[in-house]
């Protein structure tokens, strides 16, 4: 390993703390809140390639695998929401989105 | 530790110090591009950063023995998921910084005490560490398949359902809406 594991995670939980940081500050705009959840699962993604690479086991680069194509389907479906809602009162506001009637 | 002690992998030590050294530099360039990223309030220049943010975390997989991840970090992550969000940006036109609405101090402050809380966290752990880097090793495409389609096989099968059923909701919630008809 070329650096310490203490450092990888150092990193990853910056990443975090900035995505964290992006969604909890840009409540009023989706496409920023979901850029932060892009970088939130990057940090994750990072922490598993770490131990898997601190371990010498392949177990969590399987599981970054598993967060790439779970990253995948989320975007398009949020994406499509997005649209969707963008249509009915255009905005991307989500103080905006609160009614329920169909 | 900095300087490197010993020569773990057996890698000579220059190029054990250069990869080092390019760890570093590539971890600043990620934390740099994505608080830039995150600040940014124009959303076309935001992708851009994350592109930059998510390019420099590629390489630090490749440097963790991971080259598999690394590429599909490029090509999905920078290569399609961004494409995704350039494209809905565009197609709706959210690309005018001057109608987006500035954070004001009641929308700062839980993010400050929760990112303060993690960062007492790192500091306490960096504070109660000690040691030098671990023997790790870079695990290949082929021990790497092989994990993935012996032992993981049902979470294979789980993931390739869930992305149809993520395709059928975003062809039912994106469809043009008929004449007087329900969503």
């Amino acid at each position: 390993m070329i650096v310490p594991l203490l450092h990888v995670l150092i990193l990853a939980g910056i990443l975090f703390v900035l995505g964290l940081v992006c969604v909890l500050v840009w409540r009023a705009n989706i496409i920023m809140m979901l850029i932060g959840i892009e970088i939130m699962l990057n940090a994750a993604m990072l922490a598993f390639v770490g131990g898997a690479n601190r371990w010498g086991a392949a177990d969590g680069q399987v599981f970054a695998l598993m967060i790439i194509a779970m990253t995948s389907a989320e975007v398009s479906l949020a994406l499509a929401l997005v649209v969707y809602l963008h249509r009915r009162k255009k905005t991307v506001n989500a103080d905006e989105f609160n009614t329920m009637s169909g | 530790m900095w300087p490197p002690k010993g020569n773990h992998m057996g890698l000579p030590l220059q190029r054990k110090i250069m990869e080092q050294i390019i760890f570093y530099i590539l971890a600043a360039a990620t934390v740099i591009a994505t608080v830039f990223s995150i600040t940014e309030r124009h959303a076309v220049h935001a992708i851009v950063y994350l592109v930059t943010s998510f390019f420099a975390l590629a390489v630090i997989f490749y440097l963790l023995g991971a080259p598999l991840v690394a590429v599909f970090e490029v090509i999905i992550y920078a290569g399609a998921i961004m494409v995704l969000f350039m494209f809905v940006i565009m197609m709706l036109d959210l690309g005018h910084p001057e109608k987006v609405g500035t954070p004001g101090i009641r929308d700062w402050w839980p993010a400050l005490v929760l990112a303060g809380v993690v960062f007492a966290a790192i500091v306490t752990i960096v504070a109660a560490a000690t040691g030098s880097p671990a023997a790790g090793q870079a695990i290949g495409v082929r021990e790497f398949a092989l994990v993935l389609f012996q032992r993981y096989g049902v979470a294979i099968e789980i993931i390739s359902m869930q992305l149809l059923f993520a395709l059928v909701g975003a062809l039912y919630l994106g469809r043009r809406q008929g004449k007087g008809e329900k969503p």
